[in-house]
Parts: structure tokens; sequence; C-alpha cells
């Protein structure tokens, strides 16, 4: 019983990973059309960028908020890049994200070298209820939770995230107010970044990350998103706990090699059904 | 209106394309300050095309378009944020303008006030209509552009709405463009009309003068205006 309780503890840390990578999946998706596949290397991205921060004598905290800093800004630039002229057509832009992604392996290895790196998270252990769990799955759970909530304040209540979900609404209502699409745009893939880059920070102290990890990561965080029809950030969000959890289970009961054709089937799975049911992206 | 001061919108000679087709062909059109003018015209005609263009939405391929002030188009469909609340999708309609307050739009429709915060797409046709109505007075336009005010509502809600934009533009000077299938009623509230087919002005003129016109009545009026 208590095996089940600490698979299902870490199943729900990595899960909540999983579910910032669908969320920011999620936002660029519904403001500009687009599957973002370079999602996975904000995570790689944040992962590094705090490693080296660490190593260069950078205190726990600020190492991790300067590196979801600069994975926001890198969202920005590949949303540039991406996004490129007014009118670009989101395929195009898709197909630009994937580009993307490869160059960053590049500059991965030229910076960092081939090795997986990792760091020391929160360490020790808190005691629930009989379950000993490690204080870094309960910073995760926290981080995300409230990072959804913020961004559920910040799409529902501020004027600028109004006008994002507006863009996503009704592109051409929005445009007709003065709403500059194409920016929001670009926000939206800086939100995506910071959300990617926050995941990649609070995962590598759990998984060693490498320059083409964010296949991985990405094939998780797109198959949670698959849950809410890429545009229902919270059925993302609880998407990515139970992939998370059933994960753990079959990494813990059975063999871990098997984690990412879980996440591939239940994707393929969801489609499927959700092709059956005409229109993934209808309410 | 300033006696002798320019139009407040003046289109030359526009030309407008969607690949190889010509959605527009030469249209001039020209609306003073505090002026109400109908465009009708058939489906397809290039209406909805015009006032985009107008907005900034599609690009001209030939011509000149001068707008000496702010314009807010109601789009044909209405196209509210479904998901948002009323007032949010007023509000929404301020984002070139720094004044978001919306109590004048409640003055103006007081059963919004009542529906302020029920999602948009649950409102009925009618009250949505004057939700987006509403929304684009939120961006203090000069020229108000309605497309299509009467699609799909039932003719008292289109009176009453019409109504409301004839009290508009005789308070506030508001112009107004209206553009209208439903020819009798544009003809009705504007002094001016312009009747465009397949992308060029077949007729302008007053529009007592283009009511008893033979041609817009056999067209657009079933003949039904006859003497
Ligand atoms: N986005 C578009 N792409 C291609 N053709 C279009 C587009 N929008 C309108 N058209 C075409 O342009 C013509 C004018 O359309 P529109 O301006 O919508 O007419 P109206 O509003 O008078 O019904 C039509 O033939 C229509 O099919
Ligand atoms: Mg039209």
């Amino acid at each position: 019983m208590s095996l089940f309780l600490q698979y299902l503890a870490a199943g729900i840390a990595t899960g909540s990973t999983f579910a910032l990578v669908a969320t920011g999946f999620v936002v660029i998706y519904r403001v500009t059309g687009v599957i973002n596949f370079a999602q996975g290397v904000f995570a790689v991205l944040g992962g590094f960028l705090a490693y080296s921060l660490l190593h260069a004598g950078v205190a726990h905290g600020l190492a991790e908020g300067l590196a979801v800093a600069v994975t926001a800004a890198i969202g920005l630039a590949f949303g540039l890049v991406a996004l490129g002229r007014r009118g670009t057509p989101p395929l195009a832009s898709l197909i630009v994200t994937l580009g993307l992604a490869i160059f960053s392996y590049a500059v991965v290895i030229t910076i960092w070298g081939d090795n997986p790196i990792s760091y020391e998270g929160l360490s020790g252990l808190l005691a629930v209820g009989g379950v000993s769990m490690q204080r870094q799955y309960v910073l995760i759970v926290a981080a995300a939770v409230a990072t959804f909530l913020a961004l559920a304040l910040f799409f529902g209540r501020t004027y600028l995230g109004m006008a994002l979900t507006a863009c996503s609404s009704d592109q051409r209502a929005a445009r007709l107010m003065g709403i500059d699409v194409w920016r929001m745009g670009l926000l939206a893939f800086a939100v995506g970044g910071a959300l990617g880059g926050l995941a990649g920070v609070l995962l590598t102290p759990l998984q060693p990350v490498e320059f083409d990890s964010d296949v991985g990561i990405a094939v998780n965080g797109f198959a949670a998103a698959i849950f809410g029809g890429l545009v229902r950030p919270a059925t993302a969000f609880a998407g990515g706990l139970v992939l998370g959890v059933a994960e753990a289970m079959v990494a813990g009961y059975f063999r871990s090699s098997y984690e990412t054709a879980i996440a591939l089937a239940v994707m393929l799975g969801l489609m499927l059904w959700q092709a059956s049911r005409r229109g993934p992206t209808e309410e | 209106m300033r006696e002798g001061s320019e139009p407040l919108l003046e289109i030359h000679d526009l030309v407008v394309r969607y690949g190889v087709a010509t959605a527009l062909d030469g249209v001039d059109i020209s609306v003073r300050r505090a002026e109400m003018v109908a465009l009708v015209g058939p489906n397809g005609a290039g209406k909805t095309t015009l006032l985009d263009t107008v907005s900034g939405l599609v690009a001209a391929a030939a011509g000149r378009i001068q707008l000496r002030g702010r314009l807010a188009q109601v789009p044909e469909g209405r196209r509210l944020f479904p998901e948002m609340t009323v007032e949010d999708n007023l509000r929404l309609g301020a984002w070139r303008v720094r004044d978001r307050r919306v109590d004048p739009v409640y003055e103006l429709f007081p059963h919004l006030a009542e529906l302020r915060r029920r999602k948009a797409g649950s409102l009925s046709c009618g009250e949505q209509q004057m939700v987006a109505v509403g929304r684009a007075l939120m961006g203090q336009p000069d020229l108000l552009a309605v497309d299509e005010l009467s699609l799909g509502l039932a003719p008292q809600v289109v009176d009453m709405l019409a109504a409301h934009l004839q009290d508009l533009n005789r308070r506030s000077g508001m112009a107004i463009l209206l553009v209208e299938q439903n020819a009798r009623l544009a003809l009705d509230i504007c002094s001016r009309a312009y009747v465009i087919e397949a992308g060029r002005i077949a007729l302008t003129g007053p529009s007592e003068q283009l009511r008893r016109s033979p041609e817009v009545q056999a067209a657009y009026l079933g003949g039904a205006y006859e003497e």
C-alpha cells in the first residue's frame, strides 16, 4: 500500500511538470493556431540554464527564476521566427518550430556537450500520513498549481489576458477591436517558453536531462494537452496528472521503459476517440 | 455637420482581390460627418469586403481610402466572445481607447446592465446584437459601420435596434454606415444609399430617390413600393 502511495506521489509530481508543458502547448495553440513542436526544448533549456547558473554560484531559487525568465525570452524569439510575417499560415509556423527544435540540439551540444546533467533540488523527505515523499515533489506540485491559478487569473481577469483570450476565441473579432493578433501570438510564445522552462527546472532534479530529452517531455505534454482537445487548459492540466500517475504505476510495477510508450498510446487513443466525435476543437 | 468640411470617409476607385478573384472593382464611396448612409446589395456583392478593407483587415490592390476619424465595425454575425461575460466583451471594445467605462453603453441599452455578468454566448440573438453594437461604441467611433444589423433577428428587435442607431446619430452626431440586405429598412433609416452589385457601385443617391427607382424596386423591394 505504501509503495502504491509512493508511486502515486511520484506520478503526481512528474505529472505536474507534464501539466505545465501541456499548458504551454494550449496557450500557444489557442492564440496562434500553431502546435509548437519546440515546446519540450524550453524545458531542456530551462534545466541546462539553471544547471549553469547553480554551478556559477547563483543561489537556488534565483537560479531557477532566472532560467525561467530566459526561457520566456527564448520563447519570444522562437515566436518571432515561427510566426514570421503577419499572415503566415499556422502550418508553416508549425514546421518552423520543428526546425527550431532540431537547431536547439546543435546549440545545446555546442554549449553544454551531449552528457546528461542534473542538480540537487529540494533535499530531504516529508512524511505525510505515513508516506515519506521527496520535498522536491511537494515543491513541484505547489509550483504547478500556483502557476496554473495565476494563469487562470491572468487570462480571465486582466485586460491583457482577456485580449489574449479574445484572440483565441475569435481572431476576426479581436482584430476588429484593434487587437494585434500577431503580437499577442508573440506574447503567447513567451508564456509558453516560461511554462516549459519552469517544467524543466523542476523536473531536472528528478530526471537528468540531455539535449534531446525534449522529445519525451513534449510527447508527454502534448498527450496531456490532447486531453483538453488542445484548447482547454484545465483539462490539459488534469491530463498531465493522469498521465504522470499512470506512467509512475507502470514504471513501478512493470518496467520504466514503457513510460513513453504509454504516453504515445494514450495520445493516439484520445486522438482517435476525439476524431470519432468530430473535431477536437469543438466545445 | 460642418458645411464644406471634408468627408469623414472617402474611398476612391478601390480595388480588392482575393487571389485572382476581384471582390471590389473600382468603388467610390464617401460618408460625411453625422450622416447615415446605407450600403445595400445582394449576398457576395462585396459589402463586408469593403468594411474589412476600411478596417485594415484586408489589403487594397488599388485605390485610396481616407478616414478622418475612428471607425468601429459591428461585424456580420455579431461575433461576440461567447465564453466571456457581456461586460468583458464591452470592455474589450475599448482596446484602442483609454476609457473603459461601460456605463454609457448601459445608459443606451439599460437591458444590458441586467445581463452584465451573463456569458455572451448564452444571450438571445437580439441581445447579442445589442452587445455587439455596444462593444463597437466602446471604441468611441466617429463612424460606426454595422454589417447586417437585421440578419437573423425578429422584426420588432430590428426596429428597436434601428431606432437606437437613429437616436445615436441624432444625439451624438455619430456617422453610421449601414450595410444591409434588407434594403427597405436601410432606405427607411438612412438619408443616402449606395447599391453595390458584383463589386461595383450600381446606383447611388438619396434614399427617397432610390426608393422610387424601378430597378431598386424590382431587385430589392419586391416591387412593393409601387403607388
Ligand atoms: N476571405 C475570402 N477569401 C476569398 N474570397 C472571399 C473572401 N471573403 C469574401 N470573398 C469573396 O468576395 C466576394 C465578396 O464577399 P463579401 O464581401 O463577403 O460580400 P457581401 O458581404 O456583400 O455578402 C464574394 O464573392 C466572396 O465569395
Ligand atoms: Mg457580408
